[in-house]
């Protein structure tokens, strides 16, 4: 079971035609021949910037574009030669949440229930257990235009968790909620990932991180970067120390230590440096990396610098996130897990 | 399926205002024809009595009360279809019947029948006017039936045609009047022949006029049950419903 394909996707491609592209072609490429694997009980976060192809590769995968190239298999049945069937497999919740705004919540739930084959006598139970899953409980009763945008957010991902699908896809889900929400949101998406497998899109990167088993970073239209957290991880991890003193550092001092690549001044006034570290092998007996803090401190002490503050630099998801995404020559970074 | 979406479209029609402002339009005005025409019927009955073969009430005032009914939901069932599709696809709803495990065609026969539904409701409460003259004298019922009948085919036709108009954009309105000018184009275009003088003219205005819609209602309207009129509607609905399919397929596709 766990090694079990629920999405294999094989160099995906969709065209628009447009009248103002820029090639000769006569359109322009939303999703550029992405290819990719999502196994049962992962979730995989999906990246981009605005108009990179996120909406549009979620849209092809739940049948409501077909592309112009390559194929979709969900759990093993083909989505063009099958869309009936695949598309039994599937919760979506798109970008806009799709919410007949003047029916109560029970009544878009029920419908929604029976339009994914849920048969009456299972009807009440499916309602009442997703309502309990995305805490709207108690607002069976209430008329969808008149809950708040956080609360149709949550009816629209009742919507496409209550058939219980195998794959569930989340185009942005936590926006418009509130931070409370938004942890609520996240934990649900965490016990979704246990039983089923999930794809989200998010703006928010911290929130891939800390949801996701895998990333994926798409920019126009191509698949930049393809990886597991862990492996993401490892692209963050530090190599630089910020160090600030009352006293000025002598930077030729530190330069001369053999575990640093490069040094500079980050800020005059407190006099703050950065330090970057060589990476060496990870072979050595100690990681150079503590053997230069201890060193940095060292110096300080002796120097009665007055140190006051020294921290390793993070490199955020951002940092990956932007180095990728605007640089366009960037290759594909790690490699595919599956 | 088809009747899960057929339920539910017959449900939001009537939690929206249109559908009562419809209904009760339209009764308003084909009671007002319904009356003054059994009004002018009850002027001339003592003269008709002395004729032979002369026509009945059936004739006088059923006949003209549901031709008039028919050219009234010309204008009105255009504002019923013109939002089955083109609002799910402005609202983007269109994505959960989209990315449910239905087919196109189930979508469209679903709205489809729940339009029907409501224009079924319309035509009893216009059959209880002929109906109500039960009271009071003998009518050919017959002739009623056939009559009733042609102006369902009529309105299912119409349906057809808007819901084909609905799939083509995005917004009601535009839907709406093009159904309308592709309907009122349809009724008028048997006038042509009525006007032209010339044998070659009249040839062409004969053979254009039987695509007109009421053209085929009027024998029905005299009771006359020619199966070639209602494998017309029955064609000309089915055609519609193809279109619609296959428009909705197209939405999907690279382009």
């Amino acid at each position: 079971m766990g090694s079990e394909l629920l999405i294999e996707v094989e160099q995906l491609s969709r065209h628009f035609s447009s009248s103002q592209s820029s090639d000769s072609l006569g359109y322009t490429t939303a999703v550029d021949d992405i290819s990719f694997n999502l196994k049962r009980g992962e979730i995989l976060g999906f990246l981009g910037p605005n108009g990179a192809g996120k909406s549009t590769t979620m849209k092809m995968l739940t049948g409501n574009l077909s592309p112009s190239h390559g194929s979709i298999k969900i759990a093993g049945i083909d989505l063009m030669d099958n869309p009936i069937e695949a598309k039994a497999r599937i919760g979506y919740l798109p970008d806009t949440p799709p919410l007949y705004k003047e029916l109560s919540v029970d009544e878009y739930l029920s419908y929604c229930a029976r339009l994914n084959r849920i048969t009456k006598p299972k009807l009440q139970q499916a309602i009442n257990t997703t309502k309990e899953r995305c805490g709207l409980v108690d607002y069976g009763k209430r008329i969808i235009n008149n809950l708040s945008k956080g609360y149709q957010q949550r009816v629209g991902i009742a919507q496409a968790i209550i058939h219980a699908p195998d794959i569930v896809i989340l185009d942005e889900p936590t926006v418009g909620l509130d931070p409370i929400q938004m942890i609520a949101i996240r934990k649900l998406i965490k016990e979704l990932g246990e039983s089923h497998s999930v794809m989200l899109s998010s703006h928010i990167l911290p929130e891939i991180q800390m949801v996701c088993d895998n990333v994926q970073i798409i920019n126009q239209g191509r698949l930049v970067f393809n990886a597991s957290i862990e492996q993401l991880n490892q692209q963050m991890q530090t190599y630089s120390i910020r160090m600030s003193c009352q006293k000025p550092i002598d930077l030729q001092l530190i330069s001369d230590l053999a575990e640093v690549e490069s040094v500079h001044l980050v800020d005059n006034n407190d006099n703050s440096i950065m330090v970057n570290c060589s990476q060496s092998d990870s072979a050595q007996e100690q990681d150079p990396f503590i053997r230069l803090s201890q060193q940095l401190i060292a110096i300080a002490e002796q120097d009665q610098l007055g140190l006051y503050e020294i921290y390793p630099k993070k490199q955020s998801l951002e940092d990956v996130f932007m180095s990728l995404t605007q640089d366009n020559s960037v290759e594909q970074v790690g490699g595919n897990t599956h | 399926m088809i009747k899960l979406i057929a339920i539910r479209e017959f449900k939001s029609l009537f939690l929206s205002p249109l559908a009562w402002a419809i209904l009760t339009v339209t009764q308003i005005i084909l009671c007002y024809q319904f009356l003054s025409q059994l009004e002018s019927y009850m002027k001339v009955q003592s003269k008709l009595s002395t004729l032979e073969n002369s026509p009945g009430i059936t004739d006088l005032v059923v006949s003209p009360l549901l031709s008039g009914a028919a050219i009234i939901l010309l204008l009105i069932v255009p504002l019923l279809t013109m939002r089955l599709i083109s609002e799910e696809q402005k609202n983007q709803t269109i994505t959960l019947l989209f990315s449910a495990p239905i087919s196109m065609s189930q979508i469209i026969l679903g709205k489809y029948f729940g339009v029907l539904g409501f224009l079924i409701i319309l035509l009893i409460m216009i059959a209880l006017m002929p109906l109500s003259l039960l009271f009071g004298t003998a009518i050919d019922l017959g002739q009623l039936a056939a009559a009733l009948m042609g102006l369902f085919l009529v309105l299912a036709s119409f349906a057809a045609a808007g819901i084909y108009m609905s799939t083509l954009t995005r917004h009601p309105a535009i839907a709406a009047v093009s159904n309308f000018g592709l309907l009122f184009f349809l009724w008028i275009i048997n006038f042509a022949g009525m006007s032209t003088g010339s044998s070659a003219n009249a040839q062409n205005a004969i053979s254009l006029s039987y695509f007109s819609l009421l053209n085929h209602f009027e024998p029905l309207l005299r009771g006359v049950f020619s199966t070639t009129d209602i494998i017309y509607y029955l064609l000309f609905i089915a055609l519609f419903l193809v279109l619609s399919v296959r428009r909705l397929e197209h939405l999907r596709l690279p382009h």
